[in-house]
C-alpha cells in the first residue's frame, strides 16, 4: 500500500469523536459497525445535539467516549432504566441505550421488557454475539444450541441451559402498535443503519417503543479466523436468529 | 416556576409519608419514581395525588432496581429527582446508589425502614442503618439523616435535596415505619420565604449547544483501567467527603452541660423516648444526660467524643442488634478513657422511655 493511501482517513460518521478513533474493539469485532451504522443514521437525522447515548458493561462499556454526543455508561443491564429516567425526565432528547445480549436479555431482561410493555418512548439497540465477551467468552441468553463457551464447554445442553433468547420475537409480542422490532446483522450494514434509524424515527415520532437486535461477531471469544468469524454470522447464526423487521408503526403485524 | 405550593405557614396532622410528599413539592421535585413496597407506599400515593395540580411527573418502574436507576438517569437530565423505598427495596437500591457516588450524581432516597432480614415485617425497624450509610461496593460516600419526627421529615426532606445538589453525594433520609404510618403534627412552609435558598439543579447531559462543535461532549463514566487511576478519584472523593463533614455534621444534646454519670445515646425515633427518659430521670435526680446523631453518615464524630469524655457509661438505644452501636463504638475509638457501653437492643421492635429508664436505673 503506497504511503499515499495509508494517509487517508476513512470516512467516519460526524456525531463520531475522532479523538478516540482508532477505537478500543478487538480486530473483527462487530461493534464498530454497529456504532458506525448507528452514526451515520444519527448523522442523517440530524439529531446529533438531542441525541444522549447510554452504554451499558460488558463490551458495549467501550463506547462511552465512542461519540461526540452526550454519553451515560451505566451498569451491566441497567442502561434501560437510566436511559428511561432521562426520557422521562427530558423527553425533548433522543435516548439511546445500547448494550450487549447478555446485559439486554439476562441480567437486564426485566428492565428491556418492562420498558417495552410500558412502551417507552426510547431506543434500544443490542448487539448480539452469542456469548459474554468481555468476562471471557461464558455461555450467553443468546449461545447457540451446542455452542461451546466457556461455561458450556461441551456446547449448550438445551435440557440443562435452556433456549437461546429470542429477543425481538419477545419484545414484539408484548409491545403495541406503534413500536418498531427488528433484527438486523452486521454482515447487512445497510439493512441495519436503515432499521436503527427507523427506531430513531420511531422514538422522534413518540408512537412508542423501539429496538433493534444486531447479530454480531466475536472471533476473540468464538476463536474463529475470518472465513469462520462470517459463517457463524451468515450462516449458523441465521439459522437461529432470522434478521428481519418484525414490527414497523403503521403496518398491521 | 409554577404557583408554590405553600405559602405561609400551614399546619397540619398527618403521616408522615404524607409529609415526604408535600416537602419534596416544596423542595421543588420535578420527578419520583417508585416501586411500592410497605411501609414507605403512600409516598407515592400522595405525590401522584398532588402532581397533576403542581406540573410535576411520578413514574412507576418495574421494581427498585429499576427505581434506583431512572432516578439517577432524571438527575443526570438536570431534574430534581427522588425515590423512597424500604427493607429488600433498600437492597436493591445499594447497586444504583454505589453508581451516584461512583460519579457523584445528587441522588435523594427516603427510606422508611421495616424489620429484617428479609421480607421481616412491614411495621418498623432501625435495622437498615448499616445498608443505608455503607452499603454497596465502595466506601460509604454518602449522607444520610436520621429524622426522629414528622417536622423533621418536612425539614430534612428539603434539607437532603440541598445537600445532594451542593456536594454531589447520594443523600438519604433514614425514616421509619413509624414515622411513615404515624399521624403527627407538622409545620409546612416555602423553604424560600424562611430563607433556605434552593440548591439550583445543573443537566450532567443535554446541555445546550451541539456536543463536538458548539461545546465538548460529556462523557460520564464508572469503569477505570488502571488501579491507580481508580485510587486518584476515590482519594478525591474522600477529600471532597473529609472537606464536607464539618460543614453539615448535625446533632442533639440534652443536659449535657450538667453534671453527667451516663449519656443516652440513639437515634431516630428512638430518640424520642430516650429525650423522654432523660428529662423524667433528670426530675428524679440522676444525673443523665442526651445525645443524639442526626447525620449518621457522617457521623459527629467529635461532638460524641466530647460528650462521652464526661461520663463512665454510655447506654445506646436501637431498634436493631448493634447496627448503630458500630458507628458509635468507631466514633469512640481511639479516646484516652472511653466509656463503657451498656447495650438496650430491640431488634425490629419500638423501644419505650420506660424501657430506657429501667435500664438506665440498673447500671447507674
Amino acid at each position: 500500500m503506497s504511503e499515499n493511501l495509508m494517509s487517508i482517513q476513512p470516512s467516519m460518521p460526524k456525531c463520531w469523536n475522532i479523538a478516540t478513533k482508532p477505537h478500543k474493539f478487538c480486530p473483527g469485532c462487530g461493534h464498530g459497525i454497529v456504532l458506525k451504522c448507528l452514526g451515520e443514521a444519527i448523522d442523517e437525522l440530524g439529531i446529533q445535539e438531542r441525541v444522549v447515548f447510554g452504554c451499558d458493561i460488558g463490551c458495549s462499556l467501550l463506547a462511552w467516549d465512542f461519540f461526540a454526543c452526550d454519553t451515560i455508561q451505566t451498569h451491566h443491564g441497567r442502561t434501560t432504566p437510566v436511559m428511561t429516567g432521562v426520557k422521562r425526565a427530558v423527553p425533548d432528547r433522543i435516548v439511546i441505550a445500547y448494550m450487549g445480549d447478555g446485559g439486554g436479555y439476562a441480567i437486564g431482561s426485566q428492565h428491556l421488557f418492562n420498558s417495552a410493555t410500558r412502551n417507552e418512548k426510547i431506543t434500544a439497540i443490542l448487539v448480539n454475539n452469542t456469548n459474554y465477551g468481555m468476562t471471557g467468552g461464558q455461555m450467553a441468553p443468546t449461545t447457540l444450541p451446542g455452542q461451546k463457551t466457556e461455561t458450556c464447554p461441551y456446547g449448550r445442553d438445551l435440557e440443562n441451559d435452556g433456549y437461546p433468547t429470542k429477543g425481538p420475537e419477545a419484545v414484539a409480542a408484548i409491545t403495541p402498535e406503534g413500536a418498531y422490532i427488528a433484527r438486523g446483522t452486521v454482515a447487512k450494514p445497510r439493512d441495519l443503519k436503515k432499521y436503527i434509524k427507523k427506531a430513531l424515527e420511531t422514538q422522534l415520532n413518540g408512537t412508542g417503543f423501539s429496538f433493534v437486535e444486531a447479530l454480531s461477531g466475536c472471533p476473540t471469544n468464538w476463536r474463529t479466523n475470518a472465513a469462520d468469524t462470517w459463517n457463524m454470522i451468515e450462516k449458523k447464526m441465521t439459522e437461529f436468529y432470522e434478521p428481519k423487521e418484525l414490527k414497523v408503526p403503521g403496518k398491521e403485524g | 416556576m409554577a404557583e408554590k405550593p405553600i405559602t405561609g405557614e400551614k399546619k397540619a396532622f398527618m403521616t408522615g409519608n404524607e409529609v415526604v410528599a408535600w416537602a419534596a413539592l416544596c423542595a421543588g421535585v420535578d420527578i419520583m419514581y417508585g416501586y411500592p413496597i410497605t411501609p414507605q407506599n403512600e409516598i407515592m400515593h400522595y405525590w401522584t395525588r398532588l402532581v397533576p395540580k403542581h406540573g410535576r411527573k411520578f413514574m412507576q418502574t418495574e421494581d427498585e432496581i429499576s427505581a434506583g436507576f431512572t432516578t439517577l438517569g432524571g438527575v443526570m437530565a438536570g431534574k430534581k429527582a427522588f425515590t423512597a423505598t424500604a427493607g429488600p427495596g433498600n437492597v436493591l437500591m445499594q447497586e444504583s446508589m454505589t453508581m451516584a457516588e461512583m460519579m457523584r450524581i445528587p441522588s435523594v432516597v427516603v427510606v422508611q425502614q421495616r424489620g429484617g432480614p428479609s421480607t421481616a415485617t412491614v411495621i418498623y425497624a432501625q435495622q437498615e442503618v448499616t445498608m443505608t450509610t455503607l452499603g454497596g461496593n465502595g466506601e460509604g460516600f454518602r449522607v444520610v439523616y436520621s429524622t426522629a419526627n414528622h417536622q423533621e421529615l418536612f425539614d430534612y426532606t428539603i434539607k437532603s435535596f440541598n445537600t445532594a445538589w451542593k456536594y454531589r453525594f447520594p443523600t438519604f433520609i433514614l425514616g421509619d415505619g413509624y414515622q411513615a404510618k404515624m399521624r403527627d403534627s407538622v409545620v409546612m412552609y416555602d423553604p424560600e420565604e424562611r430563607g433556605i435558598q434552593m440548591v439550583p439543579t445543573e443537566p450532567f447531559v443535554g446541555k445546550p449547544g451541539c456536543p463536538g462543535q458548539d461545546r465538548a461532549p460529556t462523557h460520564l463514566r464508572n469503569t477505570y483501567n488502571i488501579e491507580e487511576e481508580l485510587e486518584e478519584v476515590v482519594l478525591q472523593y474522600l477529600a471532597d467527603y473529609k472537606k464536607m463533614a464539618p460543614e453539615i455534621v448535625e446533632y442533639e444534646t440534652f443536659a449535657t452541660e450538667e453534671d453527667c454519670d451516663i449519656l443516652l445515646v440513639s437515634h431516630g425515633i428512638v430518640s424520642r423516648a430516650a429525650l423522654a427518659a432523660v428529662k423524667t430521670l433528670r426530675e428524679q435526680g440522676m444525673k443523665v444526660g442526651y445525645f443524639r446523631p442526626i447525620t449518621l453518615r457522617p457521623f459527629p464524630v467529635k461532638e460524641l467524643q466530647k460528650e462521652a469524655s464526661k461520663v463512665g457509661k454510655i447506654l445506646v438505644a436501637e431498634s436493631a442488634l448493634g447496627q448503630f452501636n458500630r458507628l458509635v463504638k468507631e466514633a469512640l475509638y481511639g479516646m484516652d478513657k472511653a466509656p463503657q457501653i451498656v447495650e438496650l437492643f430491640r431488634p425490629g421492635v419500638g423501644i419505650t422511655d420506660e424501657e430506657i429508664m429501667k435500664k438506665t436505673k440498673e447500671v447507674l
